[in-house]
């Protein structure tokens, strides 16, 4: 289970980009995220794999109390609740085999248990005959295939995906979708962040919808409604992304 | 990925950085490994003076056993000795045919009548010599008294000597590699760093991350101290002739540079590379370790 009481994040003492966060997301469930860009659905994710610490409030991820994590510990969480970059992060140096099998390596496995782990999830995001190429030779659909591979390879509890569909062709995106769900009926709570508004209304899943930092619906069969972007909305992302920047 | 390939991956791509790590332990282990062995040989020296009779009365070409006799009684009744021993002519002949019996053209010139007989004196307590000292001076037929005492303190000096330049430029080379191991390692830290990023964000221990680095930096102080070690040997045995024939009256170095491959030898071989070798895994791990303390938070 995952648990938001009262949670807000602050970047650079100004920035809110999340205010007053209270959710709670049950083992097993599989939950929608959505809410236009910078309204704080990649920093929501970023709290959970404690990549990000709270400014208030307390994050539960089943025992563990995020902000209280020592960081030795941090790496124990992440094995536990594993996540689909935005942006992949593959290891363009290392075939799809490699790149997968290092989420099976960081948990000191076998090297049976990971040769068998490794070819059973390519099997299952449908890319076996491609275990020996490199992520160069491969298209946008299946890199992100890797990606969730990857991602569920050690049997994480919980799965983030962070616009797993983003530039993806609809045929592709559903597809990816589908793998997700599968997983989920696996046992395994699984977050997605999405733009996606056809996979959202067609799946009628449980849908948080996000604005300006703040939960604006939670829904459980929701639907991709949330209104187009405010001047409130336009201005907020203007300041993050002038913070983003003085950051780098 | 196997761990062991890809630390193989990680030397094979930056081969010149590489290559300067290891030549740099590679000349540290050199440096040190010769001043570890000089320094053992000049305790083994000293210890063999030590061990020595305290001080040799050596007689006039005329005197002979009843000058040894006479003085012998006298410094026994000193109550101050706890030893004597008497060296005839001949038996000053024998030990010289020993010492010299490789070289034959040495062994013609000499005879018995050219080598003064001596008497070595054992004093029960090293303080008792300064108060001895006289008595043997004064004694008939004395030519002149060797104390051991100053050979020991001549080769003590050389010894710290040795000790003390050795050892500031051993250290200094040893901080000289650990820099560069330092620096080697930043730079695969920095070229690796997207890398690093990925595996804590899929939840790699710190160690797991640390590993390779760790056991890279460990490789090329094994590399240099291993170069190192067989230089060493080479030049052993290219001296050691030399050496057995200045020095062979020691027993330990007699007993490890007679005969090259006996098993005491060996054993000793091997072992001056097992310190050699951990000693060098030990300052490339601890590089490497400095280094990602020094550039990734983990």
């Amino acid at each position: 289970m995952i648990r938001f009481d009262h949670v807000s994040k602050k970047f650079g003492g100004s920035t809110q980009a999340l205010s007053d966060i209270t959710v709670e997301i049950p083992d097993g469930e599989f939950v929608f995220l959505i809410g236009p860009t910078g309204a704080g659905k990649s920093t929501l994710l970023k709290l959970i794999i404690r990549e990000l610490v709270p400014t208030e409030g307390s994050i539960y991820v089943d025992d563990w109390n995020i902000e209280n994590l020592q960081k030795q510990q941090i790496h124990l969480l992440r094995r536990y609740v594993r996540m689909v970059f935005q942006d992949i992060k593959l290891l363009y140096d290392r075939t799809i085999f490699e790149n997968v099998a290092v989420g099976m390596e960081v948990l000191n496995k076998k090297e049976q248990d990971i040769e068998k782990g490794v070819r059973d999830v390519l099997a299952l995001v449908e890319l076996r005959d491609k275990a020996d190429q490199f992520p160069a030779q491969l298209s946008a659909g299946e890199l992100q295939r890797v990606g969730i591979a990857r991602a569920i390879v050690g049997g994480p509890k919980i799965l983030l995906a962070d616009e797993p569909t983003g530039n993806l062709d609809p045929e592709t995106s559903e597809d990816i979708l589908e793998i997700l769900k599968e997983i989920n009926k696996l046992g395994t709570t699984v977050i997605v962040v999405t733009h996606n508004n056809t996979i959202v209304d067609k799946n009628k899943k449980r849908t948080i919808t996000l604005r300006s930092g703040k939960i604006i619906s939670d829904e459980m069969k929701g639907k991709y409604h949330f209104a187009k972007r405010t001047h409130h909305d336009k201005k907020h992302d203007e300041k993050e992304e002038k913070h983003t920047h003085e950051k780098d | 990925m196997k761990k062991t390939n890809s630390i193989w991956t990680h030397i094979r791509r930056s081969p010149y950085q590489s290559l300067a790590a290891v030549l740099t332990m590679f000349l540290t282990f050199l440096l040190g490994g010769i001043f570890l062995l000089t320094t053992s040989t000049s305790f083994a020296i000293l210890r063999f003076f030590e061990s020595k009779p305290q001080l040799t009365v050596f007689f006039t070409a005329k005197a002979g056993q009843a000058e040894a006799d006479v003085l012998k009684d006298t410094l026994n009744a000193t109550g101050k000795v706890s030893s004597t021993k008497y060296v005839s002519k001949e038996d000053a002949l024998g030990i010289y045919k020993e010492q010299n019996k490789n070289d034959p053209l040495l062994l013609e010139m000499v005879t018995a009548d050219i080598l003064p007989a001596s008497l070595e004196v054992t004093a029960k307590d090293p303080h008792y010599l300064a108060e001895l000292e006289p008595i043997i001076k004064g004694a008939n037929g004395v030519e002149e008294v060797v104390f051991q005492k100053d050979v020991v303190d001549t080769l003590l000096a050389w010894t710290n000597a040795v000790r003390i330049v050795g050892g500031i430029l051993a250290l200094l080379l040893g901080i000289d590699s650990l820099l560069i191991i330092m620096t080697v390692i930043g730079l695969k830290i920095a070229m690796k760093k997207e890398e690093i990023e990925i595996l804590k964000l899929i939840g790699a221990s710190p160690w797991y991350i640390r590993k390779p680095f760790v056991i890279e930096g460990g490789i090329y102080g094994v590399s240099g101290a291993g170069a190192a070690w067989v230089i060493i040997m080479i030049l052993i045995a290219v001296f050691r002739i030399q050496i057995v024939s200045f020095l062979g009256s020691i027993p330990i170095i007699h007993l490890l540079l007679s005969d090259p491959f006996s098993w005491i030898t060996i054993a000793a071989s091997a072992g001056f590379f097992s310190i050699m070798a951990l000693t060098g895994f030990i300052l490339g791990g601890l590089g490497s370790l400095v280094s990602l303390n020094r550039y990734i938070k983990l």
